[in-house]
Protein backbone atom coordinates (compact mmCIF):
# COMPACT_ATOMS: atom_id res chain seq x y z
CA UNK A 1 0.00 0.00 0.00
CA UNK A 2 2.85 2.39 0.80
CA UNK A 3 6.56 2.29 0.12
CA UNK A 4 7.08 1.79 3.82
CA UNK A 5 7.05 -1.93 3.17
CA UNK A 6 10.59 -1.71 1.88
CA UNK A 7 11.94 -0.53 5.20
CA UNK A 8 11.48 -3.95 6.69
CA UNK A 9 14.21 -5.38 4.49
CA UNK A 10 16.82 -3.34 6.34
CA UNK A 11 16.49 -5.12 9.63
CA UNK A 12 17.72 -8.70 9.75
CA UNK A 13 14.89 -10.25 11.71
CA UNK A 14 15.32 -13.78 10.44
CA UNK A 15 18.69 -14.66 11.86
CA UNK A 16 17.62 -14.27 15.47
CA UNK A 17 19.88 -16.95 16.83
CA UNK A 18 23.03 -15.49 15.34
CA UNK A 19 21.98 -12.09 16.57
CA UNK A 20 21.61 -13.37 20.10
CA UNK A 21 24.97 -15.06 20.03
CA UNK A 22 26.85 -12.07 18.74
CA UNK A 23 25.32 -10.01 21.52
CA UNK A 24 26.21 -12.27 24.42
CA UNK A 25 28.41 -10.40 26.88
CA UNK A 26 32.00 -10.75 25.80
CA UNK A 27 31.11 -12.63 22.64
CA UNK A 28 33.04 -10.07 20.64
CA UNK A 29 36.07 -10.40 22.84
CA UNK A 30 35.93 -14.18 23.11
CA UNK A 31 37.58 -14.37 19.70
CA UNK A 32 40.37 -12.40 21.40
CA UNK A 33 43.96 -12.98 20.41
CA UNK A 34 43.59 -15.93 18.11
CA UNK A 35 40.70 -14.29 16.26
CA UNK A 36 42.62 -11.06 15.90
CA UNK A 37 45.68 -12.83 14.53
CA UNK A 38 43.62 -14.77 11.99
CA UNK A 39 41.79 -11.59 11.03
CA UNK A 40 44.81 -9.37 10.53
CA UNK A 41 47.38 -11.94 9.43
CA UNK A 42 46.81 -11.45 5.67
CA UNK A 43 47.24 -7.69 6.00
CA UNK A 44 50.42 -8.05 8.05
CA UNK A 45 51.88 -10.56 5.58
CA UNK A 46 51.01 -8.31 2.63
CA UNK A 47 52.61 -5.33 4.36
CA UNK A 48 55.82 -7.24 5.13
CA UNK A 49 55.95 -8.59 1.57
CA UNK A 50 55.73 -5.08 0.10
CA UNK A 51 58.54 -3.88 2.39
CA UNK A 52 60.69 -6.90 1.52
CA UNK A 53 60.03 -6.46 -2.19
CA UNK A 54 60.88 -2.76 -1.93
CA UNK A 55 64.11 -3.51 -0.08
CA UNK A 56 65.03 -6.33 -2.48
CA UNK A 57 64.26 -4.41 -5.68
CA UNK A 58 66.12 -1.26 -4.60
CA UNK A 59 69.15 -3.43 -3.79
CA UNK A 60 69.04 -5.65 -6.88
CA UNK A 61 68.35 -2.79 -9.30
CA UNK A 62 70.77 -0.47 -7.52
CA UNK A 63 68.21 2.33 -7.14
CA UNK A 64 69.91 5.48 -5.84
CA UNK A 65 68.86 6.67 -2.37
CA UNK A 66 67.81 10.11 -3.70
CA UNK A 67 65.34 8.41 -6.01
CA UNK A 68 63.91 5.90 -3.55
CA UNK A 69 65.64 5.04 -0.27
CA UNK A 70 65.67 1.47 0.98
CA UNK A 71 63.22 0.72 3.82
CA UNK A 72 66.23 -0.17 5.99
CA UNK A 73 67.62 3.35 5.50
CA UNK A 74 64.26 4.91 6.31
CA UNK A 75 63.96 2.83 9.47
CA UNK A 76 67.50 3.76 10.50
CA UNK A 77 66.68 7.45 10.09
CA UNK A 78 63.33 6.93 11.86
CA UNK A 79 65.17 5.55 14.90
CA UNK A 80 68.07 8.07 14.88
CA UNK A 81 65.93 11.19 14.44
CA UNK A 82 63.08 9.95 16.65
CA UNK A 83 63.14 12.95 19.01
CA UNK A 84 63.06 15.51 16.18
CA UNK A 85 60.43 13.88 13.97
CA UNK A 86 58.06 12.95 16.80
CA UNK A 87 58.38 16.53 18.15
CA UNK A 88 57.53 17.89 14.71
CA UNK A 89 54.80 15.30 14.38
CA UNK A 90 53.31 16.35 17.71
CA UNK A 91 53.13 20.03 16.66
CA UNK A 92 51.52 19.08 13.35
CA UNK A 93 49.07 16.83 15.17
CA UNK A 94 48.07 19.71 17.47
CA UNK A 95 47.36 21.83 14.38
CA UNK A 96 45.23 19.13 12.78
CA UNK A 97 43.37 18.26 16.00
CA UNK A 98 42.69 21.94 16.70
CA UNK A 99 41.46 22.59 13.17
CA UNK A 100 39.48 19.34 13.23
CA UNK A 101 37.72 20.35 16.46
CA UNK A 102 36.89 23.83 15.16
CA UNK A 103 35.74 22.59 11.74
CA UNK A 104 33.62 19.75 13.12
CA UNK A 105 31.97 22.00 15.73
CA UNK A 106 31.05 24.62 13.13
CA UNK A 107 29.83 21.90 10.76
CA UNK A 108 27.54 20.34 13.39
CA UNK A 109 26.06 23.72 14.34
CA UNK A 110 25.38 24.53 10.66
CA UNK A 111 23.87 21.08 10.05
CA UNK A 112 21.47 21.39 12.96
CA UNK A 113 20.38 24.80 11.69
CA UNK A 114 20.02 23.47 8.14
CA UNK A 115 17.90 20.54 9.34
CA UNK A 116 15.71 22.86 11.39
CA UNK A 117 15.09 25.73 8.96
CA UNK A 118 14.23 24.96 5.34
CA UNK A 119 15.07 28.50 4.19
CA UNK A 120 18.53 28.36 5.68
CA UNK A 121 19.08 24.94 4.13
CA UNK A 122 17.98 25.94 0.66
CA UNK A 123 20.13 29.05 0.70
CA UNK A 124 23.12 27.34 2.23
CA UNK A 125 23.49 23.89 0.68
CA UNK A 126 24.11 24.82 -2.97
CA UNK A 127 26.76 27.23 -1.79
CA UNK A 128 28.36 24.55 0.37
CA UNK A 129 28.36 22.04 -2.46
CA UNK A 130 30.01 24.58 -4.77
CA UNK A 131 32.58 25.38 -2.10
CA UNK A 132 33.20 21.67 -1.60
CA UNK A 133 34.29 21.37 -5.23
CA UNK A 134 36.95 24.06 -4.70
CA UNK A 135 40.47 22.92 -3.69
CA UNK A 136 40.45 24.70 -0.39
CA UNK A 137 44.09 24.16 0.57
CA UNK A 138 44.72 26.84 -2.04
CA UNK A 139 43.55 29.24 0.65
CA UNK A 140 46.59 28.46 2.81
CA UNK A 141 48.69 31.48 1.71
CA UNK A 142 45.75 33.75 2.45
CA UNK A 143 45.24 32.29 5.91
CA UNK A 144 48.98 32.69 6.53
CA UNK A 145 48.44 36.36 5.80
CA UNK A 146 45.33 36.65 8.00
CA UNK A 147 46.46 34.73 11.06
CA UNK A 148 50.28 35.20 10.73
CA UNK A 149 52.21 32.35 9.20
CA UNK A 150 54.19 31.77 12.43
CA UNK A 151 51.07 30.97 14.43
CA UNK A 152 49.58 27.45 14.44
CA UNK A 153 46.21 29.19 14.16
CA UNK A 154 46.75 29.84 10.43
CA UNK A 155 47.22 26.08 9.89
CA UNK A 156 44.25 25.25 12.09
CA UNK A 157 42.15 27.62 9.97
CA UNK A 158 43.06 25.72 6.79
CA UNK A 159 42.29 22.40 8.47
CA UNK A 160 38.99 23.72 9.84
CA UNK A 161 37.81 24.88 6.42
CA UNK A 162 38.86 21.63 4.74
CA UNK A 163 37.12 19.52 7.40
CA UNK A 164 34.02 21.69 7.62
CA UNK A 165 32.42 20.93 4.27
CA UNK A 166 32.36 17.13 4.14
CA UNK A 167 31.21 16.91 7.75
CA UNK A 168 28.54 19.57 7.26
CA UNK A 169 27.17 18.12 4.03
CA UNK A 170 27.04 14.53 5.30
CA UNK A 171 25.64 15.37 8.71
CA UNK A 172 22.92 17.51 7.15
CA UNK A 173 22.00 14.64 4.86
CA UNK A 174 21.84 12.28 7.83
CA UNK A 175 19.62 14.65 9.79
CA UNK A 176 17.23 14.93 6.85
CA UNK A 177 17.20 11.33 5.62
CA UNK A 178 14.92 9.99 8.30
CA UNK A 179 12.45 7.17 7.76
CA UNK A 180 9.08 8.88 7.10
CA UNK A 181 7.41 6.27 9.30
CA UNK A 182 9.51 7.44 12.25
CA UNK A 183 8.44 11.03 11.62
CA UNK A 184 4.81 9.92 11.56
CA UNK A 185 5.27 8.04 14.79
CA UNK A 186 6.70 11.19 16.38
CA UNK A 187 3.83 13.22 14.95
CA UNK A 188 1.28 10.79 16.39
CA UNK A 189 2.92 11.35 19.79
CA UNK A 190 2.62 15.12 19.29
CA UNK A 191 6.38 15.52 19.62
CA UNK A 192 7.86 19.01 19.13
CA UNK A 193 10.46 19.60 16.37
CA UNK A 194 13.14 19.75 19.05
CA UNK A 195 12.05 16.34 20.35
CA UNK A 196 12.14 14.94 16.83
CA UNK A 197 15.66 16.25 16.31
CA UNK A 198 16.85 14.95 19.63
CA UNK A 199 15.26 11.53 19.60
CA UNK A 200 15.20 10.60 15.90
CA UNK A 201 17.23 12.90 13.66
CA UNK A 202 20.43 13.01 15.68
CA UNK A 203 20.64 9.24 16.29
CA UNK A 204 19.84 8.67 12.59
CA UNK A 205 22.54 11.17 11.54
CA UNK A 206 25.28 9.58 13.65
CA UNK A 207 26.33 6.99 11.03
CA UNK A 208 26.63 9.78 8.43
CA UNK A 209 28.45 11.97 10.92
CA UNK A 210 31.02 9.32 11.80
CA UNK A 211 31.54 8.35 8.17
CA UNK A 212 32.37 11.98 7.46
CA UNK A 213 34.66 12.15 10.52
CA UNK A 214 36.69 9.26 9.12
CA UNK A 215 37.21 11.20 5.91
CA UNK A 216 37.86 14.38 7.89
CA UNK A 217 40.48 12.76 10.13
CA UNK A 218 42.64 11.93 7.11
CA UNK A 219 41.91 15.29 5.46
CA UNK A 220 42.90 17.25 8.56
CA UNK A 221 46.41 15.80 8.62
CA UNK A 222 46.83 16.33 4.88
CA UNK A 223 45.59 19.91 5.19
CA UNK A 224 47.91 20.68 8.11
CA UNK A 225 50.98 19.38 6.27
CA UNK A 226 50.13 21.12 3.01
CA UNK A 227 49.48 24.36 4.94
CA UNK A 228 52.90 23.99 6.51
CA UNK A 229 54.49 23.74 3.06
CA UNK A 230 53.34 27.33 2.48
CA UNK A 231 55.65 28.61 5.20
CA UNK A 232 55.77 29.11 8.94
CA UNK A 233 57.74 27.65 11.83
CA UNK A 234 60.42 25.10 10.86
CA UNK A 235 59.77 22.60 13.65
CA UNK A 236 56.71 21.00 12.10
CA UNK A 237 56.34 17.91 9.94
CA UNK A 238 55.66 19.64 6.62
CA UNK A 239 58.70 21.88 6.91
CA UNK A 240 60.87 19.01 8.14
CA UNK A 241 59.96 16.91 5.10
CA UNK A 242 60.62 19.83 2.69
CA UNK A 243 63.91 20.79 4.33
CA UNK A 244 65.32 17.28 4.43
CA UNK A 245 64.27 16.71 0.80
CA UNK A 246 65.97 19.95 -0.23
CA UNK A 247 69.16 18.71 1.46
CA UNK A 248 68.90 15.39 -0.42
CA UNK A 249 68.38 13.64 2.92
CA UNK A 250 65.65 11.47 1.48
CA UNK A 251 65.65 8.73 4.12
CA UNK A 252 64.95 11.51 6.67
CA UNK A 253 62.14 12.92 4.52
CA UNK A 254 60.64 9.42 4.22
CA UNK A 255 60.94 8.93 7.99
CA UNK A 256 58.91 12.16 8.36
CA UNK A 257 56.30 10.79 5.99
CA UNK A 258 56.22 7.59 8.05
CA UNK A 259 55.43 9.63 11.17
CA UNK A 260 52.65 11.44 9.31
CA UNK A 261 51.20 8.15 8.20
CA UNK A 262 51.35 6.66 11.71
CA UNK A 263 49.61 9.77 13.08
CA UNK A 264 46.98 9.47 10.37
CA UNK A 265 46.25 5.86 11.29
CA UNK A 266 46.07 6.68 15.01
CA UNK A 267 43.71 9.57 14.32
CA UNK A 268 41.48 7.31 12.23
CA UNK A 269 41.45 4.64 14.93
CA UNK A 270 40.42 7.25 17.52
CA UNK A 271 37.44 8.19 15.36
CA UNK A 272 36.61 4.50 14.98
CA UNK A 273 36.74 4.03 18.75
CA UNK A 274 34.49 7.05 19.30
CA UNK A 275 32.03 5.60 16.78
CA UNK A 276 31.85 2.35 18.72
CA UNK A 277 31.26 4.19 21.97
CA UNK A 278 28.52 6.47 20.66
CA UNK A 279 26.84 4.11 18.21
CA UNK A 280 26.99 0.57 19.61
CA UNK A 281 23.67 -0.32 17.96
CA UNK A 282 24.72 0.28 14.39
CA UNK A 283 24.31 -2.48 11.81
CA UNK A 284 27.95 -2.43 10.80
CA UNK A 285 28.87 -3.45 14.35
CA UNK A 286 26.43 -6.30 14.74
CA UNK A 287 28.15 -8.72 12.47
CA UNK A 288 31.04 -10.85 13.64
CA UNK A 289 33.33 -9.02 11.27
CA UNK B 1 -26.05 5.23 24.36
CA UNK B 2 -22.28 4.92 24.61
CA UNK B 3 -20.25 8.09 23.96
CA UNK B 4 -18.71 8.23 20.50
CA UNK B 5 -14.93 8.04 20.02
CA UNK B 6 -15.03 8.64 16.30
CA UNK B 7 -17.71 10.54 14.37
CA UNK B 8 -17.41 11.13 10.66
CA UNK B 9 -20.02 12.94 8.60
CA UNK B 10 -19.57 13.19 4.84
CA UNK B 11 -15.81 12.95 5.11
CA UNK B 12 -13.90 13.02 1.81
CA UNK B 13 -10.22 13.13 0.92
CA UNK B 14 -8.72 14.13 -2.39
CA UNK B 15 -5.02 13.98 -3.21
CA UNK B 16 -3.35 16.15 -5.85
CA UNK B 17 -5.09 18.33 -8.39
CA UNK B 18 -5.76 18.52 -12.13
CA UNK B 19 -5.00 15.31 -13.99
CA UNK B 20 -3.13 13.98 -10.93
CA UNK B 21 -6.27 14.31 -8.85
CA UNK B 22 -7.35 11.16 -6.99
CA UNK B 23 -10.37 10.96 -4.82
CA UNK B 24 -9.32 8.61 -2.03
CA UNK B 25 -12.46 8.88 0.10
CA UNK B 26 -15.97 10.13 -0.53
CA UNK B 27 -18.95 10.63 1.77
CA UNK B 28 -17.72 8.65 4.76
CA UNK B 29 -20.29 8.45 7.57
CA UNK B 30 -19.05 6.44 10.51
CA UNK B 31 -19.68 6.39 14.24
CA UNK B 32 -17.58 4.35 16.60
CA UNK B 33 -18.69 3.96 20.23
CA UNK B 34 -16.43 3.64 23.22
CA UNK B 35 -15.28 0.07 23.65
CA UNK B 36 -15.97 -0.86 20.02
CA UNK B 37 -13.51 -2.91 18.02
CA UNK B 38 -14.05 -1.79 14.43
CA UNK B 39 -12.22 -3.26 11.45
CA UNK B 40 -11.95 -1.39 8.17
CA UNK B 41 -11.64 -3.90 5.37
CA UNK B 42 -11.46 -3.57 1.62
CA UNK B 43 -9.26 -4.09 -1.44
CA UNK B 44 -6.12 -2.05 -2.04
CA UNK B 45 -6.90 1.54 -2.85
CA UNK B 46 -10.22 1.64 -1.02
CA UNK B 47 -8.86 4.31 1.30
CA UNK B 48 -9.04 2.28 4.52
CA UNK B 49 -5.55 3.37 5.60
CA UNK B 50 -6.31 6.92 4.54
CA UNK B 51 -9.40 6.94 6.76
CA UNK B 52 -7.30 5.70 9.68
CA UNK B 53 -4.72 8.40 9.01
CA UNK B 54 -7.44 11.06 8.99
CA UNK B 55 -8.63 9.85 12.40
CA UNK B 56 -5.03 10.05 13.65
CA UNK B 57 -4.47 13.51 12.11
CA UNK B 58 -1.61 12.22 9.99
CA UNK B 59 -3.58 13.72 7.08
CA UNK B 60 -6.54 16.09 7.01
CA UNK B 61 -9.91 15.57 5.35
CA UNK B 62 -10.71 17.61 2.24
CA UNK B 63 -14.37 17.83 3.18
CA UNK B 64 -16.88 16.80 5.81
CA UNK B 65 -16.71 16.80 9.60
CA UNK B 66 -14.55 14.45 11.61
CA UNK B 67 -14.37 14.29 15.40
CA UNK B 68 -12.28 12.16 17.71
CA UNK B 69 -13.43 12.06 21.33
CA UNK B 70 -15.67 15.01 20.47
CA UNK B 71 -12.66 17.11 19.37
CA UNK B 72 -10.94 17.83 16.09
CA UNK B 73 -8.47 15.05 15.19
CA UNK B 74 -5.62 17.57 15.59
CA UNK B 75 -6.67 18.40 19.14
CA UNK B 76 -7.10 14.71 19.94
CA UNK B 77 -3.57 14.09 18.70
CA UNK B 78 -2.16 16.92 20.80
CA UNK B 79 -4.08 15.57 23.80
CA UNK B 80 -2.53 12.15 23.14
CA UNK B 81 -5.92 10.50 22.92
CA UNK B 82 -4.75 7.68 20.68
CA UNK B 83 -1.87 5.27 20.24
CA UNK B 84 -1.00 4.03 16.77
CA UNK B 85 0.58 0.81 15.43
CA UNK B 86 1.83 0.78 11.85
CA UNK B 87 2.37 -2.16 9.51
CA UNK B 88 6.07 -2.06 10.35
CA UNK B 89 6.95 -1.91 14.01
CA UNK B 90 8.97 1.30 13.47
CA UNK B 91 11.08 0.74 16.56
CA UNK B 92 14.13 2.94 17.04
CA UNK B 93 17.07 0.55 16.68
CA UNK B 94 19.38 2.48 18.99
CA UNK B 95 17.00 1.97 21.90
CA UNK B 96 16.43 -1.20 23.86
CA UNK B 97 12.94 -2.70 23.87
CA UNK B 98 12.32 -1.08 27.25
CA UNK B 99 13.51 2.33 26.04
CA UNK B 100 11.36 2.08 22.94
CA UNK B 101 8.30 1.61 25.11
CA UNK B 102 9.44 4.55 27.25
CA UNK B 103 9.69 6.84 24.19
CA UNK B 104 6.13 8.23 24.38
CA UNK B 105 6.49 8.62 28.14
CA UNK B 106 9.65 10.68 27.66
CA UNK B 107 8.02 12.89 25.06
CA UNK B 108 4.99 13.33 27.30
CA UNK B 109 7.16 14.28 30.28
CA UNK B 110 6.17 11.45 32.56
CA UNK B 111 8.32 11.57 35.70
CA UNK B 112 11.58 9.69 35.19
CA UNK B 113 10.86 7.51 38.19
CA UNK B 114 7.55 6.34 36.79
CA UNK B 115 8.68 5.52 33.23
CA UNK B 116 10.59 2.26 33.74
CA UNK B 117 7.82 0.74 35.88
CA UNK B 118 5.15 1.64 33.35
CA UNK B 119 7.21 0.30 30.45
CA UNK B 120 7.77 -2.93 32.39
CA UNK B 121 4.05 -3.28 32.98
CA UNK B 122 3.33 -2.84 29.30
CA UNK B 123 6.01 -5.34 28.32
CA UNK B 124 4.56 -7.86 30.76
CA UNK B 125 1.17 -7.22 29.19
CA UNK B 126 2.50 -8.19 25.75
CA UNK B 127 4.52 -11.01 27.35
CA UNK B 128 7.92 -9.61 26.51
CA UNK B 129 9.08 -8.87 30.05
CA UNK B 130 12.14 -11.05 29.56
CA UNK B 131 13.27 -9.05 26.52
CA UNK B 132 13.35 -5.56 28.03
CA UNK B 133 17.10 -5.15 27.56
CA UNK B 134 17.23 -6.57 24.04
CA UNK B 135 17.57 -4.44 20.96
CA UNK B 136 14.83 -4.50 18.30
CA UNK B 137 16.96 -6.33 15.73
CA UNK B 138 17.33 -9.23 18.14
CA UNK B 139 13.58 -9.88 18.05
CA UNK B 140 11.39 -11.66 15.51
CA UNK B 141 8.88 -9.68 13.46
CA UNK B 142 6.00 -10.70 15.72
CA UNK B 143 7.89 -9.71 18.85
CA UNK B 144 8.79 -6.35 17.32
CA UNK B 145 5.15 -5.71 16.58
CA UNK B 146 4.26 -6.59 20.19
CA UNK B 147 6.77 -3.99 21.35
CA UNK B 148 5.09 -1.46 19.04
CA UNK B 149 1.73 -2.33 20.63
CA UNK B 150 3.21 -1.94 24.12
CA UNK B 151 4.58 1.44 23.06
CA UNK B 152 1.20 2.55 21.68
CA UNK B 153 -0.53 1.59 24.93
CA UNK B 154 2.15 2.85 27.35
CA UNK B 155 0.45 6.17 27.98
CA UNK B 156 -3.02 4.60 28.31
CA UNK B 157 -4.76 6.22 25.34
CA UNK B 158 -8.51 5.72 25.03
CA UNK B 159 -8.21 4.79 21.34
CA UNK B 160 -5.87 2.40 19.55
CA UNK B 161 -5.36 2.80 15.80
CA UNK B 162 -3.83 -0.16 13.97
CA UNK B 163 -2.85 0.02 10.30
CA UNK B 164 -2.49 -3.54 8.98
CA UNK B 165 -0.34 -4.34 12.00
CA UNK B 166 0.02 -8.05 11.23
CA UNK B 167 0.28 -7.80 7.45
CA UNK B 168 3.96 -8.71 7.46
CA UNK B 169 3.63 -11.70 9.78
CA UNK B 170 3.21 -15.39 8.99
CA UNK B 171 -0.18 -16.99 9.54
CA UNK B 172 0.64 -18.68 12.86
CA UNK B 173 2.21 -15.62 14.43
CA UNK B 174 -0.69 -13.65 13.11
CA UNK B 175 -3.24 -15.76 14.92
CA UNK B 176 -1.29 -15.51 18.17
CA UNK B 177 -1.09 -11.74 17.80
CA UNK B 178 -4.83 -11.53 17.17
CA UNK B 179 -5.45 -13.42 20.39
CA UNK B 180 -3.09 -11.06 22.17
CA UNK B 181 -4.80 -7.94 20.85
CA UNK B 182 -8.20 -9.26 21.90
CA UNK B 183 -6.86 -9.93 25.38
CA UNK B 184 -5.45 -6.39 25.61
CA UNK B 185 -8.71 -4.97 24.36
CA UNK B 186 -10.64 -6.87 27.06
CA UNK B 187 -8.21 -5.93 29.82
CA UNK B 188 -8.00 -2.22 29.01
CA UNK B 189 -11.51 -1.33 27.70
CA UNK B 190 -9.91 0.64 24.91
CA UNK B 191 -11.60 1.35 21.56
CA UNK B 192 -9.83 -0.05 18.51
CA UNK B 193 -9.88 0.90 14.84
CA UNK B 194 -8.16 -1.85 12.90
CA UNK B 195 -7.27 -1.73 9.21
CA UNK B 196 -6.85 -5.10 7.53
CA UNK B 197 -7.30 -6.88 4.23
CA UNK B 198 -7.86 -10.25 5.85
CA UNK B 199 -11.52 -11.27 6.14
CA UNK B 200 -11.07 -13.91 8.88
CA UNK B 201 -8.94 -11.47 10.87
CA UNK B 202 -11.62 -8.76 10.67
CA UNK B 203 -14.39 -11.16 11.74
CA UNK B 204 -12.38 -12.79 14.52
CA UNK B 205 -11.36 -9.50 16.13
CA UNK B 206 -14.19 -7.07 15.64
CA UNK B 207 -17.49 -6.09 17.12
CA UNK B 208 -18.18 -4.44 13.77
CA UNK B 209 -16.73 -4.85 10.31
CA UNK B 210 -16.82 -1.83 8.00
CA UNK B 211 -16.53 -2.94 4.37
CA UNK B 212 -15.09 -0.39 1.96
CA UNK B 213 -14.94 -0.29 -1.82
CA UNK B 214 -12.49 1.55 -4.06
CA UNK B 215 -12.44 4.45 -6.54
CA UNK B 216 -13.53 6.55 -4.79
CA UNK B 217 -13.10 4.92 -1.39
CA UNK B 218 -16.40 4.67 0.45
CA UNK B 219 -18.22 2.53 2.97
CA UNK B 220 -20.33 -0.06 1.18
CA UNK B 221 -21.52 -2.23 4.09
CA UNK B 222 -21.36 -2.44 7.84
CA UNK B 223 -21.65 -5.86 9.44
CA UNK B 224 -22.22 -6.31 13.16
CA UNK B 225 -20.30 -9.30 14.46
CA UNK B 226 -22.59 -11.08 16.89
CA UNK B 227 -20.03 -13.61 18.13
CA UNK B 228 -19.58 -13.75 21.91
CA UNK B 229 -17.17 -11.06 23.10
CA UNK B 230 -14.72 -13.57 24.50
CA UNK B 231 -13.11 -15.38 21.57
CA UNK B 232 -10.48 -18.08 21.31
CA UNK B 233 -9.31 -20.79 18.93
CA UNK B 234 -12.70 -22.53 19.22
CA UNK B 235 -14.33 -19.40 17.81
CA UNK B 236 -12.43 -20.04 14.61
CA UNK B 237 -14.28 -23.34 14.23
CA UNK B 238 -17.81 -22.11 14.94
CA UNK B 239 -20.47 -22.13 12.25
CA UNK B 240 -21.45 -18.51 12.96
CA UNK B 241 -17.84 -17.45 12.44
CA UNK B 242 -17.86 -18.95 8.95
CA UNK B 243 -21.25 -17.46 8.15
CA UNK B 244 -19.94 -14.02 9.03
CA UNK B 245 -16.83 -14.58 6.92
CA UNK B 246 -19.08 -15.45 3.98
CA UNK B 247 -21.20 -12.39 4.68
CA UNK B 248 -18.15 -10.10 4.62
CA UNK B 249 -16.79 -11.78 1.52
CA UNK B 250 -20.07 -11.25 -0.33
CA UNK B 251 -20.22 -7.66 0.83
CA UNK B 252 -16.73 -7.15 -0.54
CA UNK B 253 -17.73 -8.69 -3.88
CA UNK B 254 -20.83 -6.54 -4.13
CA UNK B 255 -18.66 -3.52 -3.32
CA UNK B 256 -16.29 -4.43 -6.12
CA UNK B 257 -19.24 -4.77 -8.48
CA UNK B 258 -20.23 -1.17 -7.79
CA UNK B 259 -16.94 0.09 -9.11
CA UNK B 260 -17.50 2.66 -11.80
Amino acid sequence: MTDRDEVIGETPTTDVLAAFESNLPGAGRARSLRGLIVQYLPAVIAFLLVILLWEGLTRVLGVETFVLPKPSEVIASFVQTAAVIWGAGFRTLVESLGGFAIGVTLAVVTSLAAARWVGFREGMLPLAIAANATPIVALAPIFNNWFSSTSPVSKMAVVAVVVYLPVMINTTRGLLEVDPAELELMRSLAATPTEVTRRVRIPRALPFFFASLKVASALSLIAAIVAEYFGGPQDVLGQYIINRANLFQFPDAWAGILVASILGVVFYLLVLAAERVFMPWHVSMRSTE
Amino acid sequence: MMPLVVEAYGVGKTFGSGSERTEALRGIDLQISTGDFVSLIGPSGCGKSTLLRLIGDLASPSEGALKVNGKSPGQARLDRDYGIVFQNATLLDWRTVQKNVELPLEIMDFPGTERPARARDMLDLVQLGAFAEHFPWQLSGGMQQRVAIARALAFRPSLLLMDEPFGALDEMTRELMQQEVLRLWEETDISVVFVTHSIPEAVFLSTRVVVMSPRPGRISHEIAVDLPRRRDDDTREQGRYFELITEVREALRRGEGNTT
